[in-house]
């Protein structure tokens, strides 16, 4: 296989103009003759099927909520970015570009990433025009803060309610083609496999969640926008729902996976509290803007907050990184607090936390000011923890919270498999090694707002497609094998639940994988896999039937096909023998403890190809070719 | 701090929207109080999968509150006693030791249940087609700036904005009227200038799909406002009801 990445010629600025006009235009009247499957109702899901709906296309979207309104996009909180420059204080389309190509330690496509930072202005238009109530200044023009990686203000907010704002602005829009019959959708399904005839991707069987029918739906192309794998690791910021069940099927059809050990850990979430817990819960980054990260200068100094002396207290971020401080990038604060805990200095009943303290911040602006800005998110605290955020400092730790990883798409945003699209955080493009925060809004809507309508329409106008039914022996193999694994996982009938195997497969994850990994641990993790799996075809228990409503069942399929991504996540990072971004490994760092890159042997994206079960996949290298920024060890003092 | 209490559950179970469905009584024992409601259910459920019975179903995804995707009766309250909280965010700390607690899916016409605690609210979805939306295609859009929004506007827009869809207001309704849900999305709408143009319509469409889908009428009862965890106000459906005359006199003048 080669993989090409269909990058356009000409200069940067340039590229993405000149490929519109090269792509094939389909006519409007021959619009309707295509029908278009999208998997998901996210921010990318949701603004791909309404747009395409818009343009003629007849479309059929899928959802495993009750609602598209629920998929997990609704709870990101803090923001999205866009290069508007409305505070005038530096910002560009090219500043947009050069920060995420930093802030993605240099492990991203240029070509893409300049992309959507030229269409971030439209997003932002396209949002307001929807109703979407973004926070205004008094003269009532839009309102900007400032979020992690960047040193000016360029982040577009509603309250900490960002992603539900957006999503159910998109959500609107889709609902609107709905009542237009240009989109058929389909909530309560989950998608099972990916079909592929003659080398293009033209269905998928889903199982519908309420009956349990295996169901099978053709179309011309297959969009999948199906979110990020962060449950890999069991706890995690992500929705309950979250899974990597449609792009690992579709790895398993030829699809190949891009850069899996590509992972975030999010520096403010509330800390773990008991072995019940089911998902963590994430602190806006936003935060960081007023709240001052501290932990005490003495080791096992378990004094209340307040009892502790400006003395004897060491904002570490600020002390270590003057330029940037507490707003340094996600995964350096994160591996930050790590440390910080490693060396004993961790607050809490656990001693896995550090204070984040809005104090100075309620003392400048008043609490009053402080409330309008992050009172849901206080408040949100104030329930989970029992404790007053106004009054005492929270507490916070890193968790997983978004996949940088995930399947290799070109600069079309099609896979390696013809007409099937990946959108949103189910794809690799944009982000590198680390996303920067308010950017994954930005790029779900990117490419589901402006880069699938156009890229989509040079497929399907130059290619040829044969008729292709559902009763095809691509579909009927497909339901057969889909159903065959549904009475495999129902037979089981061991003794150990589905969450009790996620949990364990989280554990091994969070230890080995998670913000240090090492060569040695990531050997060990991947032998502990290989053990769970077996175990748990051997002794898991699924009640139930597959005839009916059974959540069990939905999870057990989830579970086990993270059981075996979760060893081609570590084979990623094992192939990876060097540090960037989100990818720590010990043996790589700086004096000073910062990722060390090789940018001679490692500067590409890697690209996983499936080779049949049982045996290793094979690696593709994209080579990464920077023309415009220069690579450099990234500094934020 | 964190301690341990034990509770007894009786919670809804039913096979299908045609099975009649029955109380059934379940111990939660050493239940931490540090725990959500939805882990204890957890709990509960794993406990039910090694006695070889069916757990519970229930609905839940992003488990803080935002999705909207969790509801059920608890004691009689639509997300539980708390104010303003989402059964997902409702911790067992609010729960003393020996609590019983009944347990029962939200109930209206709307609403057909699928199985135990999970009902079907796809009816909100079909109000929002009849009209919760600003007509603009993507690539439409005018520069964001160029219609400024006053401050104080656009948060009462966002305070409209912060419903989840989740739905309660429904359930606590004496009516099962959804006027709380129709009423934020189309004040949402009327209060940004953006939404202007369509105000009349939207709120005669919205009104009447609501009708359709065989929600209740608003008979002023209030239950919805001080159930709804995003802590929706009536301001809104008072709002709903001028665009709604407005409309409705404006229709007829044509
Ligand atoms: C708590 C939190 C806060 C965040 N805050 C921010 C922020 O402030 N700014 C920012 O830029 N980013 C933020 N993010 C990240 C951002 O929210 C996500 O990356 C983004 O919303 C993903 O959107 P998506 O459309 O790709 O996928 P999702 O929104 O995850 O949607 C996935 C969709 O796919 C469907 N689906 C999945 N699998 C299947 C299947 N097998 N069959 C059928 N359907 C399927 C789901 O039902 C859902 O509709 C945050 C993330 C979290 C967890
Ligand atoms: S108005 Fe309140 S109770 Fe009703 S759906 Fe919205 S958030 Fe839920
Ligand atoms: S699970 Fe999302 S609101 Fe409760």
């Amino acid at each position: 296989m080669r993989l090409d990445a269909k990058i356009p010629a000409g200069p940067l600025p340039q590229k993405w103009d000149r490929h519109r006009f090269e792509l094939k235009l389909v006519n409007p009247a021959n619009k309707r003759k295509y029908d278009i499957i999208v998997v998901g109702t996210g921010l990318a899901g949701a603004s791909a099927s309404a747009s395409l709906a818009e343009l003629g296309y007849n479309v059929k979207t899928f959802c495993i909520q009750d609602s598209p309104r629920r998929a997990h996009s609704i709870a990101a909180q803090g923001g999205i970015n866009a290069a508007k420059n409305y505070p005038n204080d530096g910002d560009s389309i090219w500043r947009l570009f050069y920060d995420t190509v930093k802030g993605g330690d240099f492990r991203a496509r240029e070509a893409n990433v300049y992309r959507l930072a030229q269409v971030s202005n439209w997003i932002i238009d396209q949002c307001v025009a929807q109703g979407v109530p973004f926070a205004r200044e008094y003269g009532g023009l839009l309102a900007n803060r400032s979020f992690g990686g960047a040193q000016l203000s360029r982040t577009f907010y509603a309250r900490g309610q960002t992603g539900q704002q957006l999503l159910l602005g998109a959500y609107s829009a889709l609902m609107r083609q709905v009542a237009s019959g240009k989109v058929r959708m389909f909530p309560r399904r989950e998608m099972l496999d990916l079909v592929v005839i003659n080398g293009q991707a033209r269905g998928i069987v889903a199982r519908n969640l309420v009956s349990g029918e295996i169901e099978r739906h053709e179309g011309h192309a297959v969009v999948l926008c199906t979110g990020g794998y962060g449950n890999v690791y069991y706890l995690s910021t992500n929705a309950k729902a979250c899974n990597v069940t449609a792009t690992f099927r579709a790895y398993k059809r030829g699809a190949c996976f891009g850069n899996p050990c590509f992972t975030q850990i999010h520096p403010t979430c509330i800390p773990v509290h008991g072995t019940y817990q089911s998902k963590l819960t994430l602190m806006s980054e936003s935060l960081r803007n007023d709240g001052r990260v501290w932990v005490p200068k003495t080791p096992g100094d378990q004094r209340k907050p307040s009892q502790i002396p400006e003395a004897e207290r060491d904002y570490f971020l600020e002390r270590k990184y003057p330029s940037f401080g507490n707003l340094v990038p996600r995964d350096v604060a994160s591996r930050n607090a790590k440390e910080q805990c490693d060396q004993g200095k961790g607050v809490g009943d656990t001693g896995l936390a550090v204070f984040l303290d809005f104090s100075d911040a309620i003392k400048r602006d008043g609490r009053a000011v402080i409330e309008k800005k992050y009172g849901n998110l206080f408040q949100m605290y104030e329930k989970i923890t029992g404790e007053d955020p106004y009054a005492t400092p929270m507490m916070i730790y890193p968790a997983v919270h978004y996949t940088m990883g995930g399947l290799w798409v070109d600069y079309n945003l099609m896979s390696t498999i013809d007409g099937l699209y990946v959108l949103g955080e189910a794809n690799f493009s944009d982000h590198g090694a680390n996303r920067l925060g308010a950017s994954a809004l930005m790029q779900g809507l990117a490419d589901g707002y402006f880069v699938i309508p156009y890229t989509i329409g040079g497929y399907l106008a130059g290619s040829h497609f044969a008729e292709v039914k559902n009763d095809h022996s691509a579909f009927t193999d497909s339901v057969k094998e889909v159903q065959e694994r549904v009475t495999k996982l129902l037979a089981v009938r061991g003794r150990r639940t589905v969450d009790d195997f996620h949990r364990q497969l989280g554990l091994v994850m969070w230890d080995h994988c998670g913000m240090a990994r090492t060569n040695e641990g990531l050997t060990t993790a991947r032998a502990r896999i290989q053990e769970l799996r077996a175990e748990f075809w051997q002794n898991v228990r699924v009640p139930g039937t597959g005839r009916d409503f059974n959540q069990s069942l939905e999870k057990a399929g989830r579970v086990a096909d993270f059981m075996e991504f979760a060893e081609l996540l570590i084979l990623d990072a094992l192939a990876r023998q060097e540090s960037c971004g989100g990818h720590f490994n010990d043996a790589y760092q700086t004096e000073e403890n910062e990722a060390r890159r090789d940018d001679a042997n490692f500067c590409h994206a890697a690209a996983w190809e499936f080779t049949g079960e049982g045996k290793d996949p094979v690696l593709h290298k994209e080579p990464l070719v920077f023309e415009n920024v220069h690579l450099t060890q990234r500094s934020y003092k | 701090m964190s301690k341990t209490i034990h509770l007894t559950l009786k919670i809804w179970r039913q096979n299908g929207p045609g099975d009649k469905g029955r109380f059934e009584t379940h111990p939660a024992k050493n239940i931490s109080t540090d725990m959500s409601f939805l882990e204890m259910l957890d709990v509960v459920n794993e406990q039910l999968t090694l006695e070889d019975k069916e757990p519970i179903a229930f609905e839940h995804d992003c488990r803080e509150g935002i999705c909207g995707t969790c509801g059920t009766m608890v004691n009689g309250r639509a997300h539980g006693q708390l104010k303003g909280t989402t059964l997902c965010q409702l911790h067992m700390r609010h729960f003393a030791d020996g609590d019983t607690l009944v347990i029962e899916p939200f109930r209206a016409r709307a609403y057909p249940v699928i199985k135990d605690l999970v009902v079907d609210r796809s009816a909100l979805d079909r109000v929002i087609q009849a009209g919760g939306y600003i007509s603009v295609n993507t690539g439409n859009a005018p520069e964001a700036n160029t219609l400024p929004v006053p401050q104080d506007r656009a948060e009462r827009a966002m305070d409209a904005a912060a419903c989840i869809g989740c739905g309660a207001c429904v359930a606590s309704c004496p009516n099962a009227s959804a006027m709380l849900f129709v009423s934020a999305k189309v004040s949402q709408l009327a209060l940004l200038p953006h939404g202007r143009p369509e105000a009349a319509r939207r709120a005669l469409s919205m009104v009447r799909a609501m009708d359709a889908c065989g929600f209740g009428n608003c008979s002023n009862h209030r239950e919805c406002e001080k159930t709804c965890p995003k802590e929706i106000s009536i301001v809104n459906i008072a709002r709903l009801n001028r665009e709604y005359f407005k409309a409705a006199f404006i229709s007829q003048e044509n």
